[in-house]
């Protein structure tokens, strides 16, 4: 299943002050990991709008990461519990609706973190590549 | 406005270049919709990449800028002031991060083209979105808080407070001068500490703009550059915090030495024969060498316990090691002229200036450099052996010794940890505070207005950590001076005839930025109090609130551009 050819596209939502500083230590530090992931850079988790992860995965996301700070480390004080809040809310909807809600990771991953943020990304590409294809975007189109 | 966008792909040298092809992504960027221009060049940052930025906007008519290169965290202030001497909005600028996020990580050419090219196409089309914002500013209070009084904060604290600026100077322990307070004498020269380290103290506890706090430490620190607000605490209960406010951080809390125990096979803290380099200072200073009440014929330095280590995790050198078993082995020779000095060595690195001749004056002294890997210590009779793998004769050797000094390295010290919590810095793989940028911001950290000063960033000498500690002082003193910082431009805004003032943003904004207008029944936020976190934005069941510069529909361009590429 995984030897496939399938290469899975991911869309992270990073905060500026914890993960995107963290990815660009990974980086610095020369930490390979696979070219799946594209980063967005927000300023915080606390504004990611649920609407955006649903658009990446309907537009064909393999996945959606989303990466903040460490609980007590958000840069806003609790951006990030407030994200945690959405992204399980969002889970719940879409397990409902009988869509795959792990194809969304949530993880905190500090400014230190470079090797932390290599290996999740190349952990959920290799879980993402198991799992086959989005088939949501196929299913909002009938 | 109709987007007129410059697209411009930086080589960074080879940082990218070498494995993105930067010629094609520039192709593909100038078939993009509103793209006037597209050029790549060697370095975007440097003068003449910064021109072309200014000329295309000028010639060109350009209103967005999009420039490929290192992280928007490295070089987006650059770009911003280019494009806005060119005319162009500071805020309608957009970087996509193709060297941290690309071709450092992605050796394969052509995945990373593949990718450069889809953070390209999104930066174009968060930039063809992006609206001019006006930027502010908030006055500076003036003063800074220094955080270790070592011989960094010390000379750190002297040059802010000699230009005029209130210092605070908070210490852990009872007294100022850090670890060169334990010190003998000083390399490259070896005079004694006691004759330049007590006038320095004095200077600064004198300096009428210079509050120093003993015993105390930094317990909370909140604000941002500019107005900063730190609560200094007195380590002793019961006495009252005191609660400072501070334009500018200097950080400068020093080392602790490696503790040989972690190398048992050394022997140290079971043998009175074997010290470290830190207590062979201060039996200089007091003048006994004996050991059990003998004094010493053979004296061994062994060098590197603790650095270039990797089963240790401590894979770095330490810097100074070379040169104060040097110091110390040319002190030994003076005050024991009977004793045979020997060094055990894996390479010697004295590379400061005057360095290699002190390592010369060191060997005419009649120290004896031996290049060899110690293993083991152990006793024998009264006296201890060391046991040497002689690498150049690729042959055991045991060499007996009455006192072995190990030439222990520099570590961070635990407290550094908190520190980075306080502030939210990043520290590095060893454990040292984190600078901005290896070569070009060593004293700057990511967070603005932070800095570093001395051993807390990483190993160094005295020479090295005045010099730092005054690069640190220089940039604390850029804001201070200037007296006022760019405030946040990106803040929420409310569109009134959405609102329907429902106060669901008053209660999420951890900053009370949004309230409600008593009159129209609608939230407003208070600009110079929102902090641009964009909490309020999401919450919002009307979606009358956005977060500017990055909007729904900017976000929601980039998220299409990199799922549809
Ligand atoms: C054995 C030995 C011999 C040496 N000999 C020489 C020499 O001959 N020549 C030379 O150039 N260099 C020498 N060095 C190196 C020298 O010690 C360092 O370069 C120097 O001490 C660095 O100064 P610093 O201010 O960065 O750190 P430190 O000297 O470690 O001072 C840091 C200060 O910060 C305080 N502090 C720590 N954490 C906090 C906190 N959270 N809040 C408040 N305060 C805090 C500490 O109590 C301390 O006072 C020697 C080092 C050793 C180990
Ligand atoms: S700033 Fe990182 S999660 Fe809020």
């Amino acid at each position: 299943m995984s030897d496939n050819g399938f290469e899975p596209k991911i869309v992270a939502f990073l905060c500026n002050w914890c993960t995107y500083t963290g990815a660009d230590l990974a980086g610095t530090s020369r930490i390979q990991y696979p070219p799946n992931v594209r980063i967005i850079r927000l300023m915080c988790t606390g504004s990611v709008d649920p609407t955006y992860v649903l658009k990446a995965l309907l537009d064909g996301a393999d996945g959606v990461l989303v990466g903040g700070c460490h609980p007590g480390d958000c840069h806003y004080q609790s951006g990030n519990y407030k994200a945690r809040r959405r992204i399980i809310a969002l889970k719940e909807i879409l397990k409902q609706a009988g869509l795959e809600e792990d194809r969304v990771w949530l993880r905190w991953i500090s400014a230190s973190e470079g090797q932390r943020f290599a290996d999740t990304v190349s952990q959920m590409t290799q879980y993402l590549k198991e799992k086959g294809p989005n088939p949501m975007k196929k299913e909002w189109a009938v | 406005m109709k987007p007129r966008i410059g697209v411009y792909i930086c080589h960074c040298g080879t940082n990218v270049a070498a494995t993105v092809d930067v010629e094609a992504v520039t192709e593909f960027a100038a078939t993009l919709p509103g793209v006037v221009i597209a050029r790549h060049y060697t370095y975007m940052c440097s003068e003449p990449g910064q021109a072309l930025i200014k000329e295309d906007a000028r010639t060109l008519g350009l209103n967005r800028v999009v420039v490929a290169s290192c992280s928007p965290r490295m070089h987006e202030p650059t770009f911003r002031a280019a494009s806005h001497e060119g005319g162009v909005n500071p805020y309608q600028v957009e970087m996509a991060n193709i060297r941290e996020q690309c071709s450092w990580v992605h050796p394969d050419r052509h995945e990373a083209t593949d990718k450069a090219k889809a953070l390209v196409y999104a930066a174009v089309m968060k930039a063809a979105h992006l609206e001019p914002l006006e930027e502010r500013e908030a006055p500076v209070t003036p003063g800074a808080l220094v955080i270790g009084g070592g011989v960094a904060g010390l000379v750190a604290a002297l040059d802010i407070a000699d230009a005029g600026f209130p210092v605070h100077l908070v210490e852990r322990s009872d007294r100022l001068g850090g670890r060169v307070a334990e010190l003998n004498r000083t390399f490259p020269d070896l005079e004694p500490v006691a004759e330049w380290l007590p006038a320095l103290v004095d200077q600064v506890r004198r300096h009428p703009n210079i509050t120093v706090y003993l015993n105390s430490r930094v317990t909370d620190i909140t604000g941002f550059v500019g107005n900063f607000e730190a609560r200094v605490g007195p380590i002793e209960a019961g006495l009252a915090p005191a609660q400072i406010q501070v334009g500018a951080i200097v950080i400068a809390t020093g080392y602790n030495v490696f503790d040989p125990r972690l190398k048992p096979e050394f022997g140290y803290g079971i043998y009175p024969q074997v010290v470290t380099t830190l207590e062979l200072e201060q039996r200089l200073s007091s003048g006994d060498l004996t050991v059990n009440g003998k004094t010493p014929k053979e004296v061994v330095f062994i060098k590197c316990v603790g650095s270039r280590d990797q089963q240790l995790g401590r894979p770095y050198c330490s810097r100074v090691c070379c040169m104060i078993s040097a110091k110390q082995a040319q002190l030994v020779r003076q005050a024991l002229p009977d004793a045979r000095v020997t060094v055990f060595y894996m390479d010697v690195r004295t590379f400061g200036k005057r360095g290699e001749e002190f390592y010369d004056e060191a060997r005419r002294a009649g120290v004896r450099y031996r290049r060899g890997n110690v293993s083991e210590i152990y006793r024998r009779g009264e006296r201890v052996v060391v046991r040497v793998e002689d690498t150049l004769l690729a042959r055991t050797v045991e060499h007996e010794a009455d006192l072995v000094v190990l030439a222990v390295g520099m570590e961070p010290r635990p407290e550094a940890a908190d520190i980075a919590a306080l502030l939210k810095l990043p520290r590095s793989a060893d454990g040292f505070l984190l600078e901005a940028h290896p070569k070009l911001r060593p004293v700057d950290t990511a967070v603005d207005g932070v800095f570093l000063a001395g051993c807390c960033q990483g190993p160094k000498d005295i020479p090295d950590t005045v010099a730092q500690a005054k690069a640190a002082a220089a940039s604390a003193l850029i804001p201070l001076m200037r007296g006022v910082v760019p405030m946040e431009a990106a803040t929420a805004v409310v569109d009134p005839e959405l609102c329907a003032g429902c106060g669901m943003c008053v209660e999420i904004c951890p900053y009370s930025a949004p309230a409600l207008d008593p009159l129209w029944g609608v939230s407003r936020v208070n600009a110079v109090l929102c902090k641009g976190c964009g909490a309020c934005a999401v919450t919002c069941p009307s979606k009358a609130i956005r977060l500017q510069h990055f909007t729904p529909d900017q976000i929601l361009a980039q998220v299409e551009a990199l799922v549809g590429w």
